[in-house]
């Protein structure tokens, strides 16, 4: 193989290595497991976007965080939503001002000329696509649930993607000076179209095992005894397993770990999983499904 | 990468990767190259995960890419560097002791039982390597002919037997009791599997990852075949459902709203363009009724289907909400209504365990009989099916040579909105022996249904 790095435009290196990215992950409260240090590390190196997939609450919002964190970059965020347009996601002109122009301008002054005019910079309104692709600092540009979107947006994102560039007719085509680092997340509640998907590095990222749980709880709630948290994660764990029409993610459990925290009790036994089920699960019939399975209820 | 055969490697992984059904883009392959080239080749784990990352765009195909890469970049060769050692060791003690005997099984299961207990990912790698070396080895006739058999190792080795010790071990560490049983299963599990994979590493290693990858990886998750799923992949597919479900339905609402502008409102058009003159600058639409489905489901539940039916079942009950009304069916000779497991809001593993035991109710004599079952139907639940309809038929049209009640089945595809019948049958099956595929395919619509790909593309279909 020639070369193995891709040529390097005056940009941020991201990361040094995939442990490397497990580390300072880990500095800024994000534990990573090797997958998603090396898929971090890739994205970083290869400049490619990072297509984050899995259940909800496990987080794939908080690894662009925790990336922007790690590299002491901004988070510019485009929350996708269904009828999503081009106005929201990548600029729209900014018609009052425009307007005002046109009206101010003296009469004698040539139509080409004003057309020139209210067709610049200071009339642009950037949105977080165009804005993460023209800054200058290190940028993570976090795609948050591209799956909410009409597929017609994600045409949209296929020329930002692999070019990292935006048309503007009036103005051209604006090029990245520094590609940011691009993480998309999805839900997978829609199947993305093959070419996004052949743009991206994929991570899927799912629920993490009890050790890894038990850290991430701790570290989010340190006030909890560490004896309570082995049994909540136990009892997670145990959860998970049944299957529930919505099982309880990492979000659940940090909260349910405060909830304890907050009812000051000291041990989760079978009446205290009982009395605080419903912080973790949000279906009556999942309720019931867990009483009976574990027993709670002697 | 050219010198080393590396890239003849990646070229044929890959290759072996379509063969699998994953669509690896040529685009993906040099992006792979690219990134391996970035992390470099020294941590088999972080190789894999690279691989992943760059050519595996979908959750369903990791189990085969996993199982593929095993192949193609095997953790070890041969019996690994443990056994050089032990074999340079035991040359000075001149008994070899990689021979199969009473003693050094009886070591082995001392040391997997402590290895089960302490969970020592390493050790446990170790010795399922080490079993397979030892009690699955088939020796052949010639060069070449020898074999490996996971099975052999198994049976030799026999870790299920061990759950008990493993578990009072766990509790002797401050488990209770049941949540030791339970970690202690899925150990063992995990080293059965362990000694599968490893059985595949050394046949691979002798015959060609090729050949094992043809004989020996089972299809992605949508590709399985539905009526030969085992019950492992059953369990997998449960899990599919609800995200399936979702899928479809939000698929759905997309593509409604997507069409959302129904006919022009003549007057809220007008109304409008007062404010302009009269000049219709803005036009106004009438919103779109959606028109909501009632479904009728009528499905065959005898033997030769089974699996089958239990698999469309779920995924009714995960797609009730899709439509405003769902009747089911079941039936072998006789026809019986299940409408009534399918409470909205119940729980999935229940109404599948009520379903299946009131399949029996289903059965008179126990051979199918589409004819009776089907005039059974029309004359006890006929009103079910009216022009709001839709019917769906699942069943393999295998009638035993009975009464077909073509008429009946014409009638009540006639009254319904639409009728459709899934035949989970390969379509070059039909028409052979029994089936009477094409005789009920003419009034209606017979589809092939074989896996979830395939069922995907029908729910998507249907509703539309």
């Amino acid at each position: 193989m020639p070369d193995p790095t891709p040529t390097q435009a005056p940009t941020t290196t991201w990361f040094a290595s995939p442990d490397d990215a497990v580390a300072r992950l880990g500095e800024v409260g994000y534990l990573a497991d090797t997958a998603t240090g090396t898929v971090g590390f890739l994205a970083g190196a290869l400049e490619k976007p990072l297509l984050v997939e899995g259940p909800a609450g496990v987080g794939k919002t908080e690894l662009a965080k925790a990336v922007a964190r790690a590299a002491g970059a901004d988070l510019v965020r485009l929350q996708c939503y269904e009828g999503l347009d081009e106005a929201r996601a990548l600029y729209e002109w900014n018609y009052k001002k425009q307007l005002l122009r046109i009206q101010s301008s003296k009469d004698d002054q040539a139509w080409s000329e004003t057309h020139d005019d209210i067709f610049t910079e200071e009339f642009l309104l950037t949105r977080p696509l165009l804005t993460a692709i023209r800054r200058e600092e290190p940028t993570v540009l976090l795609i948050d649930e591209v799956d909410k979107t009409d597929v017609e947006v994600e045409g949209l994102l296929l020329e930002v993607l692999s070019d990292f560039a935006v048309t503007i007719p009036e103005l051209g085509t604006v090029a990245a000076t520094r590609r940011p680092f691009v993480v998309l997340t999805s839900n997978a509640s829609r199947e993305l179209s093959e070419a996004v998907k052949r743009r991206c590095l994929y991570l899927h990222l799912d629920y993490p095992d009890a050790e890894r749980e038990r850290e991430i709880v701790l570290s989010q709630v340190p006030e909890l005894e560490e004896k309570v948290a082995g049994q909540l994660v136990a009892a997670v764990g145990r959860l998970r397993e049944l299957e529930l029409k919505k099982a309880p993610s990492i979000a659940e459990s940090v909260d349910w770990a405060r909830t304890l925290v907050a009812l000051e009790i000291g041990d989760l036994d079978d009446a205290a999983i009982d009395r605080t089920l419903g912080v973790v699960l949000k279906h009556s019939s999942d309720t019931d499904r867990a009483v009976r399975e574990l027993r709670l209820r002697a | 990468m050219t010198g080393s055969g590396l890239l003849q490697r990646h070229l044929s992984f890959l290759e072996a990767l379509r063969g699998a059904g994953l669509p690896v883009s040529l685009a993906e392959d040099l992006d792979a190259v690219a990134a391996l080239g970035a992390v470099g080749w020294h941590d088999r784990e972080t190789v894999r995960e690279t691989y992943a990352a760059t050519l595996v765009k979908r959750l369903g195909h990791r189990p085969t890419f996993d199982t593929l890469f095993d192949l193609w970049f095997p953790r070890m060769i041969g019996g690994g560097v443990a056994e050089q050692g032990r074999a340079a060791a035991d040359e000075t003690s001149s008994e070899p002791t990689s021979r199969d005997n009473a003693a050094a099984l009886a070591d082995l299961r001392e040391r997997l039982s402590a290895a089960l207990t302490s969970g020592d990912e390493q050790a446990l790698a170790a010795l399922a390597a080490e079993a397979l070396g030892r009690f699955g080895a088939m020796p052949g006739r010639g060069p070449g002919l020898s074999s490996w058999s996971a099975y052999t190792a198994l049976q030799r080795v026999s870790p299920a037997d061990l759950v008990g010790r493993v578990a009072q071990g766990l509790v002797d560490g401050g488990l209770d009791g049941e949540a030791a049983e339970r970690r202690a299963g899925g150990r063992v599990g995990d080293f059965t599997r362990r000694v599968e994979d490893d059985a595949r590493r050394r046949i691979a290693e002798e015959k060609g990852a090729e050949h094992v990858a043809d004989v020996a990886v089972r299809p992605s998750l949508d590709r399985l075949d539905l009526t030969t799923a085992r019950r492992a992949d059953l369990d997998e597919l449960r899990r599919e459902i609800y995200p399936l479900a979702r899928r479809l339905a939000s698929r759905l609402t997309q593509e409604q709203h997507a069409r959302r502008r129904g006919p022009l409102d003549v007057r809220r058009t007008v109304r409008a363009s007062m404010s302009t003159g009269g000049v219709p600058l803005v036009t106004h639409h009438k919103p779109r009724r959606p028109h909501r489905t009632e479904l009728v489901v009528l499905c065959d539940v005898s033997g030769s289907v089974a699996s089958f039916a239990r698999f469309t079942l779920m995924l009714v009950f995960a797609l009730r909400e899709q439509f405003t009304n769902v009747r089911a069916f079941t039936f072998v000779d006789t026809v019986h209504e299940v409408t009534h497991h399918f409470t909205p809001g119940g729980d999935l593993a229940d109404t599948m365990t009520a379903l299946a035991a009131d399949t029996d109710k289903a059965a008179t004599w126990g051979r199918t009989h589409y004819g009776r079952a089907l005039s059974r139907f029309a004359s006890e639940h006929g009103d079910a099916v009216t022009s709001r309809s839709s019917l769906l038929v699942l069943g393999d049209a295998r009638s035993n040579h009975g009464d077909l009640a073509l008429d009946v089945v014409r009638d009540l595809a006639g009254t319904a909105r639409h009728a459709h019948w899934l035949n989970p049958e390969r379509r070059r099956h039909w028409d052979t022996g029994d089936s009477a595929a094409s005789a009920y395919g003419a009034i209606v619509p017979m589809v092939e249904c074989r896996n979830l790909a395939q069922l995907t593309e029908f729910v998507h279909d249907l509703a539309r």
